[in-house]
């Protein structure tokens, strides 16, 4: 296969300038990654730091309404509030140690960019986000969470002034400040080796959930759910479940309002093979290429790109990608919140949707859900809802 | 040989630094644009570059995103870019060189788009997102057509990448002049200077300086060691601010 490619999808798009950093972090993957001392104080972070591992929740009263038997990944319950934090400080640790001072970051629902400015604070870094103008609004307390603790966030007003555009200003400012900053990028999108760095540092989720759920009931879930932005939380989910032929593994991407032609975020669905941030990959766009906008009402699944090992285990068959709405997420979200006493992040709502929706498939069926973050963020929304 | 380095070379046989003005596709709008081309030709352009619009545009600074944006929303695309360029064939001295991103001219069938560049008079594409390691399949479906691709390299480009670009590249080099997008600067790094050395030991094209240029003054300190000057921004602010491209390309000549 070629280097950095998942089958016929992945690779390296991206300016030449790009091209030493990226080299650079390659080598420092090779080098400093499985050092002793890196992977002393990395697990050290996750336990002292972050409180993993994370813990599955069984769900008696929604399995009961549903007639399955419902478990969850617990993501939420990291510090800061996602599985964001398990790759921040997996990168943040690993520019430290190749000799960076700065981290930059891209974010959209604000989880990433708050997870990179603990990171930041952690290791004394300096930490710069950009976020699209639109998002600056919609997840205000985030903002706030970012400045608290020392980060400089710049909001984007070009483009679309989504997530997308966030990667653009991000880009072009590693370009600049290459020599003294991190790219911290927030899913296992972009270019290589993004997506293997971000997998590597998400794979602890199913790591973990793989094992409680066989020490706990003795056997594997029959079906595992999480919801697909960029897709890090959902490759951190599938990974160690990937080789298990019995399990059904189950990507969600948001379908936005879900009328015919909406803007939505979901191109594993809805796209087609093409070239954005880095990689060939399924996109949003038209018929000349140009990138389309998304819309999801969850601001971390809103991108028209997804990460090109979800667009490769979709072409092999070996994971299912799905749609769900606007209007299911926030069903999800309620009832999750009023049954379990869990209000889940409204990018999660997606996945727990799955199984709402899909009720009838799955009667009797264990099913194991990533819960990659808590709706804290997420609560401005009620006053539209409620 | 590459057209490209042809019209470079005369221009430093007569003494001069080649010209290369860029204008995004449609600029300033689809009636003007090849009003402004003409004049640009005119003016003794050595090559025209002309930017393929796209809505994500990584290597432009503001300037020319706002540029590029504006003509999607006119519509400009490349079958509409094509079609004006077959109307137009034969009429340029200059050499006409696209410039853009993959994903529009990927959407568009490289073949197709080989061909149409062949039939419209152009003989160079620069795709600013498009690394060494990822161009074998673009190179492989331009050279049926005679259309080079044009190497960028940079400040931070090792001996061992150029010569990488080098091997079979025609036309000219791309020297990037800053570690940054496009767009206007006052100063340009005074260590281009041993960098753009080093360029020229490795291609045996011409180079040109490109990025932030606007003045001839900008480049004189590196007279010796490049063949052509690009200017976007600068041309475009220019054009923005009421000017024309004759008024701007007359300092150079
Ligand atoms: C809680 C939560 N889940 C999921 C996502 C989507 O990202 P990814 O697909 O990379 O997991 C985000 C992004 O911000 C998020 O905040």
């Amino acid at each position: 296969m070629k280097k950095g490619y998942f089958g016929d999808f992945g690779g390296q798009f991206i300016p030449e300038l790009l091209m030493p950093p990226l080299i650079e972090l390659e080598e420092a993957m090779r080098t400093i990654l499985p050092s002793e001392a890196f992977r002393t104080r990395f697990d050290q972070m996750l336990r002292e730091n972050v409180g993993r591992p994370s813990i599955i929740t069984h769900c008696p009263h929604l399995s009961r309404d549903l007639g399955l038997d419902l478990w969850l990944k617990r993501e939420d319950l990291n510090h800061s509030g996602a599985h964001k934090i398990n790759n921040t400080l997996g990168q943040g640790l690993l520019a430290k140690m190749m000799g960076k001072q700065v981290l930059l970051a891209e974010t959209g629902a604000g989880m990433h960019g708050v997870a990179t400015a603990v990171a930041a604070a952690m290791l004394d870094m300096k930490c710069v986000v950009y976020m699209g103008a639109t998002d600056v609004v919609r997840q205000a307390p985030n903002v706030g969470r970012m400045r608290l603790m020392g980060a400089e966030v710049i909001p984007v007003e070009s483009g679309t002034r989504t997530l997308k555009d966030a990667i653009n200003a991000a880009l072009r400012r590693w370009i600049a400040d290459q020599e003294n900053t991190h790219y911290c990028f927030g899913t296992a999108a972009g270019p290589h080796p993004f997506p293997t760095l971000v997998r590597e540092f998400q794979q602890v989720i199913s790591k973990e959930a793989r094992q409680q759920f066989l020490d706990r009931n003795g056997r594997l879930p029959d079906v595992v759910v999480a919801c697909v932005g960029g897709g890090s939380n959902a490759i951190g989910m599938f990974h160690h479940f990937v080789p298990d032929q019995s399990v059904r593994i189950v990507g969600v991407e948001a379908a936005g309002t879900g009328e015919p032609g909406c803007h939505n975020s979901a191109p594993l669905n809805l796209g087609s093979d093409g070239v954005l941030h880095g990689m060939l990959t399924k996109l949003l766009q038209t018929k000349d290429g140009q990138i389309l906008p998304s819309h999801s009402v969850a601001a971390g699944l809103d991108y028209p790109g997804v990460g090109p090992e979800h667009a490769h285990l979709q072409a092999i068959g070996r994971v299912d990608y799905t749609t769900i709405n606007d209007a299911q997420a926030l069903n999800a979200f309620q009832v999750l919140s009023r049954r379990e006493g869990i209000i889940p992040a409204l990018e999660s709502s997606h996945a727990v949707a799955y199984a709402i929706e899909h009720k009838d498939e799955l009667q009797g069926k264990s099913v194991l859900i990533c819960l990659s973050g808590r709706g804290d963020k997420d609560l401005g929304i009620l006053d539209q809802i409620l | 040989m590459n057209p490209m380095q042809i019209k470079i070379d005369e221009a430093r046989a007569r003494g001069k630094m080649g010209l290369i003005p860029f204008l995004p596709a449609g600029f300033p709008d689809r009636e003007r644009f090849w009003k402004e081309l003409e004049q640009l030709d005119a003016a003794g352009a050595a090559v025209i570059e002309i930017g393929m619009p796209f809505s994500d545009p990584v290597a432009d600074g503001p300037v020319v995103e706002r540029a590029s944006l504006k003509c999607l929303d006119d519509g400009v695309n490349l079958a509409w870019i094509f079609e004006g360029l077959k109307a137009r064939k034969g009429r340029f001295r200059a050499a006409l060189l696209l410039m853009g991103y993959l994903n529009p001219v990927y959407q568009y069938g490289l073949d197709t788009f080989a061909a149409d560049c062949e039939a419209g008079g152009v003989s160079g594409l620069i795709v600013a997102d498009m690394p060494y390691e990822e161009s074998g399949f673009v190179k492989d479906a331009l050279k049926p057509h005679g259309v080079s691709l044009v190497p960028l390299v940079g400040l931070n480009t090792t001996r061992e990448r150029m010569a990488l670009y080098a091997d079979g590249a025609e036309g000219f080099c791309y020297f990037v002049s800053v570690l940054g997008t496009t767009g206007q600067r006052d100063a340009l790094p005074a260590r281009i200077k041993e960098k753009l050395a080093e360029a020229r030991e490795v291609f045996d094209i011409p180079i040109a300086l490109g990025f932030g240029i606007r003045r001839p003054e900008q480049v004189a300190p590196f007279a010796g060691l490049m063949d052509a000057a690009v200017f976007g921004s600068a041309l475009i602010g220019h054009i923005e601010a009421g000017g024309t491209s004759a008024e701007f390309m007359a300092p150079w000549e």
